[in-house]
């Protein structure tokens, strides 16, 4: 009884943490609104398997470095380059969640999901990187116009909405008493722009929270708001989202519109840690023309910030001028990590060099083939599944039916195996799954077969049935183990779709043990238990 | 209660040269296929460029060959896909070109664009798919195929070599090279493109056709210890004969399987399961007439634990059986641990 009890205890924690994680949940996908064909983030309730590119169609782009136009000599750090331009950019493709990532050394592999129109990213991608440094708006001009701004809004219809303005000092505690003294939000009325703005840390700073930035986007993108920004003055977003609390938010930059100094000029830009003060450093080289005029502007900026621009955002906090600057510097990045110095590091190098890229494997679906080919996946799979019941429960009876039930845990496993690792379905892992449910009853046909044979050889029920589980067991671990050992290698070397297969096998492989051995032998045990006085089993 | 092939006593290896014979046939003429013809490569391993176009209206292929050949793009391959309102067009890059000029996507692309509109009618189309890779990363693709490939035969050797004896093992793995090769001869014949997908399955069939043998030979394994009088090549036939059930039974879920796969999945997917279906065929052929039979050679040659598959073909083999059947070979004659089948009649 308690084997039993214990048995149905682990099958229904397995059922339930698989339901679990196969419920529709709400998903954030960023997509391009259709009207202003700006990203926006909409939040979609669905099942959370991840589809392949094949099924839901979209471009495959592998990209190398392109050495036509004579040789590169690190192709890693190129590509690493690359790669760090093209994830800055990542806003610009029309898609939910890209792709960008390296593939062994000097590859990198881009993939938009839903993405239609392969020149337009292509075009993003093969873009040359821009870097530049600007100073930030130290005389506070922009946020001198906020005002004007909002009034233009105003006229234009818009409400203010937001936050009350004591956020701001809720939101930085004690050590921006700047902040709470000149920030736009305690303005008499909150404005349509301002109240949606708080103020940075550092001059031409402000921060927005990250569900209202597209919002902010677009107001500040509006004609008549750009009229009334302060001439010689530039709005730039921030490259990452920074999370305060439990909040994130984005940071808006007000910076002079003039580059003191861009990419061309620099030289070279390596991440170290500091030895004596324990600091992340960032050293870089100028060129000599570029030292020239790096010194003159820095001498006039003591004291204010710079802010680095890789492709119009900026990158990182604006680190601020300590003394003049020629041709060798340094930007101190505190008690951040190596990490994020490296990353600075290869931010500046990005701009620097740029890496110019071709594209060597290029793949775009439809689509409507993706959904065709779900479709026609789903019609073959439920066929296959109609015949392997009929044939188990023709052939094997009360046994089959066993089996049967055992298969349809079978194939919830497997899903969620799929969705709670995260991994990807493809078209052939589609029919690696419909296949797997073939081989799925083989052990189950091993244990039938052998408590056939022990009946025929006069054992008891009870026996027959023991025996028949254990005698199968070596030759169903046996080949399962050959089959997940091919399964395995074809996943190490296979690249995509491919991958999915060897995945969907792998899982299926796994999932078919539970159900196959476990689930039917516990069936079974019921079933014995029920019925003491059986004589004959349908087997 | 069905039972099919319930003691049956089918004497398998007596016709092992028979099927030497048909499996040496297919190979010869796969083999003289592929020397002729020889393999028909996906733009995956040769590079280039493919695109499958929906149009509106049936064109024909050959309107559409015209058509290509007017607006520049010589040699390509085309095809209908499932439909004939579905086309492939592949613009391979033969071999004298260089790596610079070609992977040209964008030409290929505004060609076959002119040829649609040309054949097809301005908006009449949509191109639902297109493919380009470089001859380089063609190239790697065959090297990762072969690898793997390689790989699978090494790890699956290697894990038969751990659980079961090494004659077994080079039993097996022969079996499954005579897979490969077969599959592979089979691939030539119905001229299906080589792409990654078949590449994946026929991996698939090394792994389920070694299955399909460790589940014989792990039955003989135990029957050479219950069964201790009676010769390998009696043990053999006697492992087969009561694995019958259970090999039909799986092929058959199995094939149900592929062949729904086959009708209904799709075109893309088709080639794979194509070479499933056959694959389960030769799987299940390989483990009863090459594996098995190749043990038998293997022991003979090289005369394992107390000789016994040199005893069987010195001797001659027992007396044949036939479909119908004497019961199962005769039984030990002193007492084994498990009593020997009794014929259930």
């Amino acid at each position: 009884m308690n084997t039993i009890r214990g048995r149905l205890i682990t099958i229904g924690i397995l059922a339930l943490l698989s339901i679990g994680a196969l419920i529709p949940r709400n998903v954030k996908q960023r997509v391009v609104d259709q009207k202003t064909g700006k990203m926006k983030d909409t939040t979609v309730r669905r099942v959370p398997v991840n589809l392949g590119l094949d099924l839901q169609g979209g471009i495959h782009l592998a990209l190398e470095v392109d050495e036509s136009k004579g040789p590169v000599p690190d192709c890693a750090d190129a590509i690493q380059r690359a790669e760090r331009v093209i994830r800055t950019r990542i806003d610009e493709f029309g898609t939910t969640e890209p792709v960008v990532q390296i593939q062994g050394r000097c590859r990198l592999i881009v993939e938009l999901a839903g993405e239609k129109d392969p020149a337009r990213a292509k075009s993003v991608i093969e873009r040359t990187a821009f870097l530049e440094f600007r100073i930030t708006d130290m005389q506070n001009q922009f946020q001198n116009a906020l005002q004007q701004i909002d009034a233009v809004l105003r006229r234009a219809g818009f409400k203010s909405r937001g936050a009350a303005p004591s956020a701001v000092s809720q939101l930085f505690g004690a050590d921006t008493t700047k902040a709470g003294r000149d920030s736009a939000a305690d303005a008499n009325a909150p404005g349509p722009l301002s109240s949606l703005l708080f103020q940075g840390q550092l001059p031409g700073e402000f921060l927005v929270p990250e569900e209202q930035w597209e919002v902010v986007d677009s107001l500040v993108q509006r004609p008549d708001v750009r009229q009334a920004i302060p001439r010689g003055i530039d709005l730039k977003w921030g490259a990452q989202v920074e999370s305060r609390g439990a909040k994130s938010y984005r940071a808006l930059y007000a910076v002079e519109s003039r580059p003191i100094i861009t990419g061309e000029e620099l030289q070279k830009a390596t991440a170290r840690r500091d030895q004596l003060t324990n600091q992340s450093v960032v050293d870089f080289v100028l060129s000599r023309r570029g030292g020239r005029k790096f010194g003159e502007e820095t001498a006039r900026h003591i004291q204010h910030y710079m802010a680095i621009i890789l492709d119009g955002r900026v990158q990182g906090q604006p680190p601020i001028i300590k003394n003049q600057i020629t041709t060798r510097g340094q930007i101190e990045l505190g008690s951040k990590t190596l990490q994020e110095a490296s990353d600075l590091a290869l931010v500046l190098r990005a701009g620097a060099l740029p890496a110019p890229l071709t594209i060597v494997d290029e793949k775009s679906i439809g689509a409507s083939l993706g959904a065709d080919s779900i479709k026609d996946g789903i019609r073959a799979g439920i066929v296959g599944v109609v015949l392997v019941i009929l044939i188990m429960v023709g052939y094997y009876r009360l046994s089959g039916v066993l089996a049967v039930a055992a298969l349809t845990l079978y194939c919830l496993f497997t899903v969620a195996g799929l969705s709670a690792f995260g991994f990807t379905l493809t078209l052939p892992g589609m029919a690696g799954f419909v296949l797997s449910i073939g081989i799925a009853v083989d052990a189950n046909v091993l244990i039938f077969e052998r408590i056939r044979e022990e009946l025929v050889h006069g054992k008891s029920l009870r026996l027959a049935v023991d025996d028949g589980f254990k005698h199968a067991m070596n030759a169903i671990v046996d080949s399962n183990v050959s089959t997940a050992l091919t399964a395995f290698i074809l996943y190490l070397v296979g690249t995509g779709p491919v991958k999915g297969f060897a995945i969907t096998l792998i899982i299926g492989i796994a999932a078919s043990m539970v159900s196959a051995i476990f689930v039917v032998k516990t069936l079974f045990l019921i079933w014995l238990q029920r019925r003491p006085a059986m004589t004959t089993l349908s087997v | 209660m069905i039972r099919l092939f319930a003691n049956a006593n089918y004497d398998f290896i007596k016709w092992r040269r028979w099927a030497y014979g048909i499996t040496a046939a297919i190979m010869v003429v796969g083999a003289f296929d592929l020397v002729v013809r020889g393999l028909n490569y996906s733009i995956e391993f040769t590079g280039g460029t493919l695109m499958q176009v929906e149009t509106k209206t049936a064109v024909g292929t050959g309107r559409l060959r015209q058509a290509l050949d007017d607006a520049g793009l010589h040699g390509a391959e085309i095809q209908t896909f499932g439909s004939d309102t579905s086309y492939v067009i592949r613009a391979r890059i033969s071999a004298e070109a260089g790596e610079n000029e070609v992977g040209d996507t964008v030409a290929v692309a505004a060609a076959v664009g002119r040829a649609l509109d040309a054949s097809a009618g301005p908006g009449q189309y949509r191109v639902e798919r297109t493919e380009s890779v470089r001859p380089k990363v063609g190239k790697e693709l065959q090297g990762k195929a072969f690898l793997a490939i390689v790989l699978s035969f090494f790890v699956t050797l290697t894990y038969l070599a751990a659980r079961f004896e090494w004659r077994f093992g080079l039993a097996a793995v022969l079996a499954t090279a005579h897979d490969v090769l077969a599959t592979i001869a089979f691939i030539s014949l119905m001229h299906i493109e080589v792409s990654l997908i078949v590449v994946g399955a026929v991996l698939t069939v090394v792994g389920y056709s070694l299955n399909d043998t460790i589940i014989i030979f792990d039955r003989v394994r135990e029957n050479l210890h219950k069964y201790r009088r009676q010769n390998l090549y009696e043990i053999l036939n006697l492992s087969i004969n009561e694995t019958l059930p259970r090999s039909v039974l799986t092929h058959g879920t199995t094939l149900a399987t592929t062949l729904s796969l086959l009708l209904l999945a799709g075109e893309v997917i088709r080639p794979f399961a194509w070479v499933m279906s056959f694959g389960i065929f030769t799987g299940t052929f390989s483990s009863i007439y090459i594996a098995a039979p190749i043990l038998l050679l293997i022991e003979k040659r090289w005369p394992g634990q107390d000789a016994r598959g040199a005893r069987a073909l010195g001797a001659r083999a027992p007396v044949p059986a036939s479909p119908a059947g004497p019961p199962a070979p005769a039984a030990p004659k002193t007492p084994s641990p498990t009593p020997p089948r009794v014929p259930a009649r």
